[in-house]
């Protein structure tokens, strides 16, 4: 139970990275809060100060570039994300991702860059953010820089923000032509619900649309942090776009995946979903690789 | 009595609900809702243990803490009666509801209440809990029914015997009561069968899932009077469990029930009006306790979790020889599980001329079971209607064709020594043969999409007991209702409908109420399907003395004898006295508008204890879609049928049967209590103990048969419990259709699935 | 403990101004502060919808929203959706439908239905489903909640309540 922090909502990011600083180990940076909130209700988190980014203008931001890409603010909410036409068009892995995770309060609250620090190996964010190339900018005392989405996460609940970090933004390269991508997760309910196993996938196909260019799969809930599954995915470089090299890959994927077993699933049903989820995000990608709609 | 029987103008009708407006806009006042000046904060202690012997309690250093009013423990509890009695469809013996309430020296389960703590805030109270030093030596927990029974077992109880008709047996058990039911010759009736089948089931523990957690507020008045407000199905019944519990007088114990967000058999047993009324007492304040979502789950009253045995055997003609039934149910920390109901229920819409079952009432290291809608039918009625699905299918007939060959029939002699009366176990399955949805085609599918089509026929007996009603009319020809019921569906609507309709006046001219322990009469707790039928009697009997009493005044008005005066209820002119004498007619409302000067105030009141009633056969049709490759269950189509005899507020029953089926969904697909070894309940939430949302039920075609039970004044019979008994059932069968696979556990979900077809 | 937080937000049409813990949800300022009491605590985690409210003119899980961060901004509750003039559409149809039961998920459900109602007035019964999904009820089967918010939709976009 942790009921004693403070709260300030800072209106600039060097102000919030000054607070940061100052509050140390026991401050937090608070985006749309609902994991963080909870964690600090059971004991799972501890903070003695909780500095809210939703006032500072860039973190509510997103912006698309033709020439530069996606940079989505890093308290813009999931429905926002899912909801824009332009992420809608070049980033579909996101908005499967951002457009399940809780349901439709939640996610007019819980952020992308939230669900990437929570760090929680079932973020359905996290690995549609991995295969579109994502990078995390983050702004602390030293000044800023980027890194991969793909080591941002350390461990359960761990990242590798140093005290006085704070995630700013996420940065996506804009869609190469002919490419794809689709997240697909495992739940027994329809919504409101947390991925038993997650499967994004994203492809670049040749010019013919039949042979895979390059590809990338991310999965979520089969190891201690979102797992990138790069021997599937390298497989399938140069192969044809079917559902045999997919196969493949699911099996490929499985042998990459190191799931346990807890109360929302059992070992041999997470690793028999890593095939069946990474087959199925893949056949997506491909179909909106050539231009197919996959949506309702 | 004055009995409709044709052209009703308020029963049958939709009329918006009473309690309805207050709900939409917010003002409704739940149990958590209730606020008292200098009111403070009640939080619970409870055990992180499943299984633990307490060697020491110390609260001082949680006294000591600026802000906190009281402890309480269970020394601050009197010794307390070892006696049983009936509470809705549960049970509660006293002496095991003190413990329940504050552990002795034992704890039985995770989550199990140990102390009690109010605070200036809830923050203080959350803290001053972490205060309270506890001891614990640990032991063994038991989690598993068939383990709990087993011989070398780590006992809950060292001084509980089984207890059985031949008697109580010599050595310490966990199994508290056996019991079995014996038709015809069992052995004979498999040797006439030529196929039987045989199988086990296993069911999780589940929870009601009620959204308004428990919750009760306590204030002790200068002159000793205790106020409980309180979110229960039964205000007098949690007035009797506070009168036993504190020794304290019932006259000086007012229990008044709030609105209440769901029940569905929990919150007939308190957990939490004992700890606010001990530590309002201690305090001097008044004290709410409200019980978080972790603690509904941990430490209230869900229903058991089972293993069961059938095996069946039926003759080439498709006519069942024998039955052979074990049903094993987890009573929880103390005993009164429901497994004598869930024998009254299994294969009642059967003629079965040969059966045994054997029921065993089984206490494990988890919460101490309550009442759950129909309480022990589902669990039984999954086991039996598989069995039942199997024959036909091993016999090659259509499973309807099969259950109608052997379909129960009006005094037929039962399982359990009883016998059916005036039953529709034959019209509600004839009605899904003939429903659409039956007959509609289904397309079967055969790549990863399988879709199936399975029915399950339900039953419960329903209750009658005790209800009272009175309606005083006043000077404007209006009448007010007040009922010593708990409106816990609606009922109040219902119930005013019947004083209406007896009455010959429109609903608009009755405002009904709910009633406390200290403005109301005597009424059982609002359970067993109750209300609507026995608190209906209640109702007429009420309008027929008002009736009678308005003959007085209008006789005195028109100075005749009231023999002389007569009145309508029906037709058009309804609501009008006439006198034979000189062949004039008054209103209700002319009549009414002289009271005052014809003898004062006018009151009818029914108080009965309504001792015969129906109970009511129903039936589901699911067709689902199961993914091959991921196991996951979808619900395409969902159909529940059932006899009602008679829908006072169609809309109301329509929503039981609707509501009943998607609690039954849930059961059979997605709730299930989980624990690691050590008896921690690991999914306490509404992440992980997963209730259907909008999104995973179909819309719920409904069917009502009103087929009456004949001793209530308009045929009603109790609607609100078969609604969950079949749709696990139905789904099963359903499953079994689309993949070819039985499935022996509920909840059905993905990894059963899977691991049932061999696929992980 | 850390020192309380004064705030000042537009509740229901009124400004509205309260000290709070940091720590206190709006949920628990709406109920045990201000007294309102219609938003309802079913699970303090963001998974029933009990508590939802608008904030901003957004759905939100008020368990899920410290008391704090309504400064500045706008909440509208159950509490603010009926005036003396009558019912609000959404709530006339709930009554009318048997959208309720026991009624403890309603203020969240018609809070919810109003949020989608706002942004997307003619939603199918799919996308009804859908996006109430976030909202539990145990009582009614979500049938008549899905038809009272058709119904209300048609009453909003002016087809009259028989829509």
């Amino acid at each position: 139970m942790n009921f004693s922090y403070g709260y300030r909502a800072p209106d600039t990011i060097a102000e919030a990275v000054r607070l940061l600083q100052e509050g140390g180990s026991g401050a937090r940076p608070l985006a749309g809060g609902t994991d963080l909130l909870v964690q600090l209700r059971h004991g799972i988190r501890q903070a003695d100060l909780l500095v809210d980014l939703k006032r500072i203008p860039e973190l509510s931001a997103v912006r698309y570039d033709p020439a530069d890409g996606l940079t989505l603010g890093a308290a813009v909410p999931c429905a926002d994300v899912a909801d824009h036409p332009d992420i809608r068009a070049h980033y579909p892995a996101l908005v499967d991702g951002a457009g399940i995770i809780g349901g439709s309060a939640i996610r007019q609250r819980a952020t992308v860059g939230g669900n990437l620090c929570n760090a929680s190996p079932s973020g359905d964010a996290i690995p549609p953010l991995i295969v579109l190339g994502a990078e995390a900018e983050i702004a602390g005392p030293n000044g800023s820089c980027r890194v991969p989405v793909s080591s941002f996460c350390v461990g359960p609940g761990l990242h590798l923000l140093d005290q006085g970090e704070m995630l700013v933004a996420l940065h996506l390269p804009i869609p190469s032509p002919r490419s794809g991508s689709c997240y697909l997760r495992f739940t027994p309910r329809g919504e409101m619900d947390i991925a038993v196993v997650g499967a994004a996938a994203w492809l670049q196909l040749d010019e013919s649309l039949s042979y895979i260019e390059d590809a990338r799969i991310a999965l979520s809930a089969v190891a201690p942090v979102p797992l990138v599954a790069e021997t599937a995915a390298t497989w399938l470089i140069g192969r044809p776009a079917d559902s045999e090299s997919f196969a493949q890959a699911g099996r490929l994927a499985q042998e990459t995946a190191r799931p346990i077993g807890d109360v929302r699933g059992t070992l041999p049903q997470r690793l028999h979903l890593v095939g069946v989820m990474t087959r199925r995000a893949l056949q997506g990608a491909l179909r909106r690789a050539k231009g197919e709609t996959i949506d309702g | 009595m004055i009995t409709k029987t044709a052209e009703h103008t308020v029963i049958g009708t939709r009329p918006p609900r009473a309690d309805a407006f207050e709900k939409v806009v917010g003002k409704a006042v739940f149990g958590p809702d209730v606020n008292l000046p200098r009111m403070a904060y009640g939080r619970i202690l409870r055990s992180p243990h499943a299984h633990a012997r307490i060697v020491r309690i110390d609260p001082t250093r949680a006294e000591a803490l600026d802000g906190v009013y009281a402890v309480a423990t269970a020394a601050d509890l009197p010794e307390a009666a070892d006696r049983t009695e009936r509470v809705g469809e549960g049970n509660v013996n006293y002496k095991y509801m003190r413990d329940n309430t504050f552990a002795g020296d034992k704890v039985l389960y995770h989550g199990h209440p140990i102390a009690a703590v109010a605070a200036r805030t809830l923050q203080i109270a959350e803290q001053a809990l972490e205060l309270i030093d506890v001891e614990y030596e640990l032991l063994d927990p038991v989690l598993d029914v068939r383990q709990a029974m087993a011989a070398d077992a780590p006992l809950l109880h060292e001084g509980m015997h089984t207890r059985s008709l031949a008697g109580t047996a010599d050595t310490p058990s966990n199994v508290a009561s056996q019991f079995q039911f014996l038709q015809g010759d069992p052995e004979q009736g498999f040797a006439q069968a030529d196929v039987v089948v045989e199988r086990a089931f296993e069911t999780a523990m589940v929870h009601q899932g009620y959204i308004e957690p428990h919750a009760a507020t306590a204030a002790w008045d200068a002159d000793g009077t205790l106020t409980v407000y309180t979110t229960t199905q039964g205000a007098f019944d949690i007035r009797s469990q506070v009168h036993e519990l504190l020794g304290y007088p019932l006259s000086k114990i007012i229990v008044v029930p709030t609105e209440v967000g769901g029940a569905f058999g929990g919150k007939n047993v308190g957990y939490v009006e004992v700890p606010a009324a001990v530590l309002a007492r201690k305090s001097g304040r008044p004290v709410r306790v409200v019980m978080t979502r972790e603690e509904v789950f941990l430490a209230s009253g869900p229903s058991s979790g089972t293993w069961m045995r059938v095996k069946m055997g039926a003759t080439r003609e498709g006519r069942i020889t024998a039955a052979e039934v074990e049903l094993c149910y987890e009573a929880g920390a103390y005993p009164g599980s429901p497994v004598g109901a869930g024998a009254n229920c299994i294969l009642a819409g059967y003629d079965i001329p040969n059966a045994r079952l054997d029921g065993y009432d089984v206490v494990v290291n988890k919460p101490r079971v309550g009442a759950y809608r129909a309480p022990g039918a589902t669990q039984s009625t999954f086991a039996g209607e598989a069995v039942i699905d199997e024959l036909a299918e091993k016999l090659g007939l259509d499973p309807v064709e099969f259950r109608l060959r052997n379909i129960a029939t009006n005094g037929m002699p039962r399982l359990n020594g009883g016998f059916h009366e005036h039953i529709a176990a034959r019209e509600v399955m004839e009605a899904v043969r003939d429903h659409p949805h039956y007959n509609a085609p289904l397309e079967r599918g055969t790549g990863i999409l399988r879709r199936g089509r399975g029915v399950g026929l339900a039953y419960w007996g329903n209750w009658g007991a005790r209800s009272s009603v009175t309606l005083e009319v006043n000077a404007d020809g209006t009448v007010s209702m007040l009922m010593g019921s708990v409106d816990i569906t609606g009922t109040r609507t219902s119930i005013a409908m019947q004083a209406a309709e007896t009455l010959g006046l429109s609903l608009a001219h009755i405002n009904p109420a709910m009633g406390n322990t200290q403005t109301s009469g005597y009424s059982d707790a609002s359970g067993g399907s109750r209300t609507t039928m026995a608190t209906g009697v209640a109702a007429v009997k009420a309008a027929e003395e008002v009736i009678a009493k308005m003959h007085e005044r209008a006789a005195a008005i028109w100075v005749c004898e009231p023999e002389q005066v007569a009145y309508t209820n029906i037709g058009p002119d309804a609501g009008t006295f006439t006198c034979s004498r000189n062949d004039e007619t008054m209103t209700f409302a002319e009549v009414a508008a002289k009271l005052g000067g014809t003898g004062g105030a006018l009151r009818g009141q029914g108080d009965v204890n309504v001792r015969r009633w129906g109970g009511a056969f129903g039936a589901n049709i699911a067709d689902v879609e199961v993914d091959i490759e991921t196991g996951s269950v979808r619900l395409l189509r969902f159909t529940a049928v059932q006899n009602v005899g008679k829908a006072i507020r169609p809309g109301q029953v329509e929503g039981q049967l609707r509501g009943g089926a998607t609690q039954g969904i849930g059961w059979g697909l997605y709730e299930g209590y989980a624990y690691d070894g050590q008896g921690h309940m690991l999914n306490a939430n509404f992440l992980d103990y997963k209730l259907p949302t909008a999104l995973d039920v179909p819309a719920i075609e409904t069917e009502i048969l009103e087929i009456p039970w004949p001793e209530h004044p308009f045929g009603v019979r109790g609607v609100g419990e078969t609604p969950i008994v079949g749709p696990p059932a139905a789904i099963a069968n359903a499953v079994y259709d689309a993949i070819g696979v039985r499935q022996g556990f509920l909840p059905m979900t993905p990894a059963r699935i899977l691991e049932s077809m061999g696929i992980i | 403990m850390a020192d309380k937080v004064h705030v000042t937000t537009l509740l229901n049409g009124e400004s509205v101004e309260f000290l709070c813990a940091p720590s206190q949800t709006l949920l628990e300022c709406l109920r045990d502060i201000l007294g309102l009491t219609g938003a309802k605590n079913g699970c303090n985690d963001g998974n029933c919808g009990a508590c939802s409210v608008l904030l901003d003119g957004r759905l939100a899980n008020s368990c899920l929203v410290l008391g704090a961060e309504a400064d500045g901004r706008t909440v509208i509750t159950i509490e603010g959706l009926a005036d003396w003039a009558g019912l609000h559409p959404i709530q006339q149809s709930f009554v009318e439908e048997d959208g309720l039961q026991c009624g403890c998920c309603t203020p969240g459900m018609i809070i919810a239905a109003k949020a989608l109602l706002d942004r997307e007035p003619n939603p199918s019964d799919g996308r009804i489903r859908e996006w109430m999904a976030g909202n539990l009820c145990r009582c009614t089967g979500y049938e008549t909640i899905t038809r009272a918010v058709r119904r209300a939709a048609a009453h909003l976009n002016g087809e009259g309540a028989e829509g």
